[in-house]
């Protein structure tokens, strides 16, 4: 018995640094990116295109380029994404056409993020002759976030009560109605949080912008959705690999703005979700 | 007229809800549609099994074994570093840490899926690179060795979060039964709970592999994408997304070149594919 | 006058029977209470009239039901649902305001009238006993009511819409006795404008206010009968041992 008790102490300490070896690194690389990159964060970083080849000025375009390439994202598969969440929730039989859809979107989600980039060049930028451009980067992007907003608005619309459906039913309402009427707006949290980490996601990407959208120096604003933009993460690769000789400063800094724009939207859909768990009225 | 209305919204619901099929199939015939031209020129055999990938040289030989090798060393050293890892933290924050402490841990996880691969592949560059080449004294540390461990840290969200669910869809009564006979929690855990949930534990792993395989940004930033026969961890390698990645942006619209790229995001697509219906398959088992 | 008819209905959910050839007519202006224990097919004929039982996805049905000698099957789901309101077991407010959950469903049927939809609210909260407790605070949520209330208030939501026909599922079975009699007391009282199918478990109740009353037994119909011989002489020795309680 003891020797048992001690082996459990054993086992368990094992596994709790197994576990502070995947979570201590992660503080680690948020405390060194803040320490490092905070002190290139100024007005003019923020607000200023990049001079000098790249290695002085901001990172402006970067900023609006990424944020031009999310919304894009976002318009596209927001309406899909939530038309087909409630078609698994409300409409889907469970047969096998039921079955291959999930698979598919399993699938969807497991496609390697280069490969989105492969896609979106083959279909976007030659086939409809959409160039490299903020609409085939966006179109690309929408379709790789779909699977992230197809399961969570599914998960939001599914944890809405059977009850509150039946009830309306049985008052008349058609089924469209209830949807509409009753389900949506109960579902929304929920809906919200997986479209904010959706934008995270897109917002983060490189692989899928490589060849549809990023410029790898383009010091203007974009004006059209036909035209090239820079992008953030894509400009972190260029001035870490392709640029040399610039100031660490300025990559950690850079490195920092894409971190806290993707920890933002990820912060925001923990509050979102904290707060409907804490107002759920059932 | 409503139900007119509802009659198109509804129609455009079935739409959308077929949209991933069609999607996932838009992607595999954009592939084949671009990739397959390759093999007007080069046979299947000999892209797949060819030693040597010289893309822009006169003729292009365009072989991909050393990329495939590339590929499979990283991953391999990856698996080894976070399959038991990840379990582990797996285990601990299911089933010992207290619920507190649970919870941020979860979250620092979760915060560890939501960095950008690029970020990580940045502080790779910055911190393990040079790290590794101190500690092994080695002429760069760009090598495999570098590209596993990153890897590593990269699929641990994902081994973490699907082995964890697993923990927690064994009924409570097997746990309380094992308890009961006077076994202790680490006894319970190593010989009820983790058998029971074993087709879980397997689907997170082929996941975790999964993701490792599919990864560009951090990859090519750190692994030193050289394109050949790797022999040890302790060298540069080159895996089959960061060619993608590297080499697109200058290969020619229509050139052979261009087409054997895409032949290798035809490879990563079916890989993909199969890890994911291989481990949905065990994620449905679970389920019976 | 016969409201309801229903012929030989059987009722499968996957290989599972749930209603073994019941036969039935409902009058209009009678509150027909079912009883039965558990699982006796109470509350799934119940849903039939309304056709809820349709959502499930392993239903199957044979027979007939006939609403004013109309196939309810080539009815509009809508409309008949309209005529044939529901008020569940437990207390289902809509995750809506007072008010809302009043007007929902003639919102629904095309009403958007303010003045029209106070007015229904009004008429249908009076009806329901509840329009003195809660007229103050029309507009704060549903869920800030008592259980008997919210219970109430489903009745008035109901009864907003206009049905001619008001299935109750067991409406008092979470609910004190103070509550219970009072949604009694509205039944009562409803009789005199509505046809009453009242799905129950608690015996007494149906004695209460029951017209007719029918004894449901493992899917099968066992006896109907006026409330009073059904309680005094029922035919069945089976109804008999029910309401004394040997079983249940």
């Amino acid at each position: 018995m003891r020797n048992s008790q001690r082996s459990q102490k054993i086992a368990f300490s094992l596994l709790f640094s197994a576990t502070l070896l995947i979570v201590v690194p992660v503080g680690l690389i948020i405390v060194l990116i803040i320490q490092k990159g905070i002190p290139a964060i100024d007005w003019q970083f923020l607000t200023d295109i990049p001079r000098k080849g790249m290695r002085e000025g901001g990172i402006f375009p970067a900023i609006v380029g990424t944020l031009y390439l999310v919304a894009g994202a976002i318009v596209f598969s927001l309406p899909i994404g939530l038309l087909a969440a409630i078609y698994l929730s409300e409409y889907a039989k469970d047969n096998a056409l039921n079955r291959i859809i999930k698979l598919a979107i399993v699938n969807l989600a497991g496609v390697p993020s280069v490969v989105y980039g492969l896609f979106g060049l083959a279909m976007f930028v030659v086939f409809f002759k959409f160039g490299a451009s903020i609409l085939s980067g966006s179109l690309t992007l929408g379709i790789m976030i779909l699977p992230i907003i197809i399961t969570a608005s599914r998960e939001a619309l599914e944890s809405v009560p059977y009850s509150f459906r039946e009830v309306s039913l049985s008052l008349g309402a058609s089924k469209w109605q209830t949807i509409r009427h009753i389900v949506l707006p109960n579902a929304i949290p929920g809906i919200l949080t997986g479209t904010i980490l959706g934008i995270g996601r897109a917002a983060g990407e490189t692989a899928p912008i490589l060849f549809t959208v990023a410029a790898f120096y383009l010091p203007k604003l974009p004006k059209s959705i036909f035209d090239q933009a820079m992008a953030l993460p894509y400009h972190l690769y260029v001035i870490s690999t392709q640029v040399p000789n610039v100031d660490e400063k300025i990559r950690y800094g850079t490195a920092l703005v894409l971190l806290v724009l993707v920890l933002f939207m990820n912060l925001i859909a923990i509050v979102i979700r904290y707060q409907f768990r804490k107002r759920k009225k059932w | 007229m409503r139900k007119f209305k509802e009659f198109i919204i509804e129609k455009l619901i079935l739409l959308c809800g077929l949209a991933s099929i069609f999607f996932v199939a838009l992607i595999f015939l954009f592939l084949l549609k671009e990739g397959i031209a390759l093999f007007k020129y080069v046979g299947i055999g000999e892209f797949l099994f060819g030693k040597k990938w010289y893309p822009i040289s006169e003729p292009p030989q365009l072989g991909i074994l050393p990329l495939i090798l590339g590929s499979i060393m990283v991953t391999l050293g990856a698996a080894v570093i976070s399959i038991p890892i990840g379990i582990a933290c797996a285990v601990y924050i299911a089933e010992v840490a207290p619920s507190k402490f649970k919870e941020a841990l979860k979250a620092g996880i979760e915060l560890l899926a939501a960095i950008p691969s690029v970020v990580l592949g940045f502080i790779g560059m910055v911190t393990l690179v040079p790290w590794i080449k101190q500690v092994f004294n080695i002429p760069t540390g760009l090598t495999a060795l570098s590209g596993s461990i990153m890897l590593a840290f990269m699929a641990m969200p994902t081994i973490v979060s699907i082995a964890e669910d697993a923990f927690y869809s064994v009924p409570k009564t097997y746990k309380e039964g094992a308890l009961a006979l006077g076994a202790t929690h680490w006894q319970t855990i190593y010989k009820v709970l983790i058998p029971a949930s074993s087709s879980g534990i397997l689907a997170a792993v082929m996941l975790g592999i999964g993701r490792v395989i599919g990864e560009t940004m951090a990859v090519m930033m750190i692994t030193g994408n050289a394109a050949v026969i790797p022999k040890t961890l302790m060298q540069p390698v080159r895996t089959l997304t960061a060619t993608i990645a590297a080499e697109m942006g200058e290969a020619v619209v229509g050139s052979e070149h261009y087409f054997a790229l895409f032949a290798v995001g035809i490879v990563l697509f079916v890989i993909s594919f199969f890890i994911n219906v291989v481990a949905d398959l065990f994620l449905h088992q679970k389920k019976v | 006058m016969v409201k309801i008819s229903v012929k030989n209905l059987n009722i499968w959910f996957d290989s599972t029977q749930a209603l073994k050839d019941v036969s039935l007519d409902i009058y209009a202006n009678e509150i027909l209470s079912i009883i039965g224990p558990a699982n006796s097919g109470k509350t799934t004929f119940l849903r039939t009239l309304n056709r809820l039982n349709e959502l499930e996805r392993q239903f199957r049905m044979e027979g007939a039901v006939d609403y004013d000698g109309v196939d309810i099957h080539s009815l509009d789901t809508q409309i008949l649902r309209k005529k044939t309101g529901m008020v569940f077991a437990l207390p289902l407010p809509l995750p809506l305001s007072i008010f809302d959950n009043v007007a929902y469903g003639s919102r629904m049927h095309g009403i958007k009238d303010k003045k029209i939809l106070l007015e229904i609210v009004e008429k249908a909260l009076k009806e329901a006993y509840l329009w003195d407790e809660v007229k103050d605070r029309l507009s704060t949520s549903a869920f800030k009511l008592s259980g008997g209330q919210q219970q109430r208030l489903c009745i008035a939501r109901t009864l907003a819409v206009g049905p001619e026909v008001i299935l109750f599922d067991e409406p008092c079975s979470g609910l004190d006795p103070i509550s219970t009699a009072k949604v009694e007391q509205a039944m009562i009282l409803l009789k005199e404008t509505y046809t009453i199918v009242l799905v129950t478990n608690n015996v007494k109740q149906a004695a209460r206010v029951g017209t007719r009353t029918a004894f449901f037994l493992s899917g099968e119909m066992v006896e109907i009968d006026k409330t009073e011989r059904i309680f005094t002489a029922p035919a069945d020795d089976r109804t008999n041992d029910y309401i004394e309680g040997k079983f249940g």
